[in-house]
């Protein structure tokens, strides 16, 4: 429990289960993926093997345009852990992609005084030092 | 059988060197015991939380090992925040039922001595989703200042106003903790310091963001035939709601309308009562924003006016809804679920008259919240001058 301590702070990698392996190996390929019911049609993420909404099995995996609004965001000056500390300030934000489900994601390039509510972004994916990549956002440049 | 608080208790809190967490349960647990007058053999049901300084998966089984009984029911339950107004909830179900005939309910952490301000910091990053929110460096406070950030935006107010009115719970709060003796933060705190105070995750800053503690708090729910020879200080549960809604702040339905209003919604039609009834309210104070926005959801101000009623003096002693009249979270303590059941103490000894300086003059009903997560689970409590 003494993050404080650790002499490797690295950040911390996506724990992937069964239900997310997909999500990230798409990932790895620049691709944001999320998934749809085909019964009712329902948007859902992260991934599962039903659909909350009726219930039914095996929603399919769509590919995202990759293209969000920010629903609301804020700027880490304190770090949680050792391992992020280096990054202060960072922006982070939830977006909503234009599919229909929300992601938190840093926002990248963006001058801390830009960043606001409704502002258009882009999916870019972040190389991980373990491996894979991870999904943040820049703004979109119109 | 009907339920009645019959007796409450809490340890010191602040940074307690050299003693155990599970120590600190023991002497909440007694002192609780005494207050109702009830022996350690005569419980039939226990009811722990968690710890982050010494977990254990099966908390409720420790403490009834250590400190020495073997009750009939026992159980632990995680539910963050909202942990120590669930057990209050939990035993009196029990109480009703049948189950028990008097219920130990006893939270307690040393996460300050055991973990330190950073590493509490880090512990409770945990909670991010492992894969969605950790790996983004989320801290707690960031997913507030999310909340924050939308309630602003929806709310049309302007940043410098809107932090004017975050500052003036931090402000309000630290004056209550300044008439508590056992206060861990009563230094004098102005407008001007909680305004300038360094950013945590904008737009909190520092006294935006609650303590880090050690300490503990239990509560013992009996029948009221149980307790009966303590009636003139049983304090009676008059009612309870829950709502969970998600657990993650990717997840939440809404940045601004939280489950607190169903889960309060319950506990006031059971209790017959409306916010308007409440003489005083302790409620639930992570961040000065979940104040903020609860007290909306809730129902105890219309939409848009908690902000400016709180600049104008509501939540003080004589305003119009006495508010976490101990100091809270923010400047009383928080160790773990035992900061939840510190609101829970607080309004029994208001509702008993026994707040000293502090005291609400005639309180009668008082209103308890707790939440968990990020906004996630709630549960309130109405309780009533026996
Ligand atoms: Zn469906």
């Amino acid at each position: 429990m003494t993050a404080t301590t650790d002499p490797s702070p690295a950040k911390p990698a996506p724990l992937i289960t069964a239900d997310t392996r997909a999500f990230w190996d798409a990932c790895a390929q620049g691709v944001l993926t999320f998934q749809r019911c085909t019964a009712c049609g329902h948007v859902q993420f992260p991934p599962r093997p039903f659909c909350v909404s009726c219930r039914a099995d095996g929603p399919v995996t769509e590919r995202s345009a990759g293209l969000g609004t920010v629903h609301s965001h804020t700027i880490v000056h304190r770090a949680p852990t050792p391992a992020f500390k280096a990054d202060v300030p960072y922006i982070l934000a939830l977006v909503d992609f234009d599919e229909g489900f929300r992601l938190m994601a840093a926002l990248r390039d963006c001058p801390p005084a830009d960043a606001r509510i409704d502002l258009r972004v882009r999916v870019v994916f972040e190389p991980m030092a373990g491996g894979g990549a991870l999904p943040q956002v820049r703004p979109l440049l119109e | 059988m009907k339920p009645v608080i019959a007796g409450v208790a809490d340890t010191a809190v602040g940074r307690l060197e050299g003693v155990s967490c599970m120590a600190l349960h023991a002497e909440a647990a007694a002192a609780a015991l005494a207050d109702a007058n009830l022996r350690p053999s005569d419980v039939d049901g226990v009811l722990c939380a968690y710890s982050l300084a010494e977990p254990h998966l099966m908390l409720s089984s420790v403490f009834n090992e250590y400190f020495g009984i073997a009750p009939s029911y026992s159980a632990a339950v995680q539910a963050g925040g909202a942990t120590a107004c669930a057990l209050v909830m939990q035993a009196a179900a029990l109480v009703r039922a049948g189950i028990c005939r008097n219920v130990l309910a006893v939270c307690a952490d040393n996460r300050l001595s055991g973990l330190g301000r950073g590493g509490a910091v880090a512990a409770l990053a945990e909670v991010g989703h492992p894969q969605f929110e950790r790996p983004y460096g989320m801290s707690i406070p960031a997913a507030y200042a999310l909340v924050a950030r939308r309630w602003m935006h929806e709310r049309g107010t302007a940043p410098d106003d809107f932090a004017r009115q975050l500052a003036a719970i931090a402000v309000t709060q630290r004056g209550h903790a300044h008439r508590h003796p056992n206060a861990q933060a009563r230094d004098p705190l102005t407008m001007e310091q909680a305004l300038s105070a360094r950013m945590i995750a904008d737009p909190l800053r520092l006294f935006d963001c609650c303590l880090v503690s050690d300490g503990g708090a239990a509560v013992v729910v009996s029948a009221v035939d149980a307790a009966a020879d303590r009636s003139d200080r049983a304090v009676s549960i008059l009612g309870y709601g829950q709502m969970n809604t998600h657990e993650h702040v990717f997840a939440m339905p809404s940045l601004t309308d939280f489950g607190c209003r169903q889960s309060a919604a319950q506990a006031f039609a059971m209790a017959g009562l409306t916010p308007s009834d409440i003489d005083v309210a302790e409620i639930y104070d992570s961040f000065t924003i979940t104040l903020l926005a609860e007290l909306e959801s809730i129902g105890f101000f219309p939409k848009g006016e908690a902000g400016p009623a709180i600049l104008d003096g509501a939540l003080d002693l004589d305003g119009t809804l006495p508010c976490n009249t101990h100091g809270g979270l923010l400047s009383y303590a928080h160790s773990g679920a035992a900061g939840g059941m510190f609101h829970i103490v607080e309004a029994v000894r208001q509702l008993r008259g026994e707040a000293d300086r502090r005291q609400v003059a005639g309180a009668e009903t008082a209103f308890v919240h707790g939440d968990g997560g990020i906004l996630s689970a709630h549960c309130s409590l109405i309780l009533g001058r026996a």
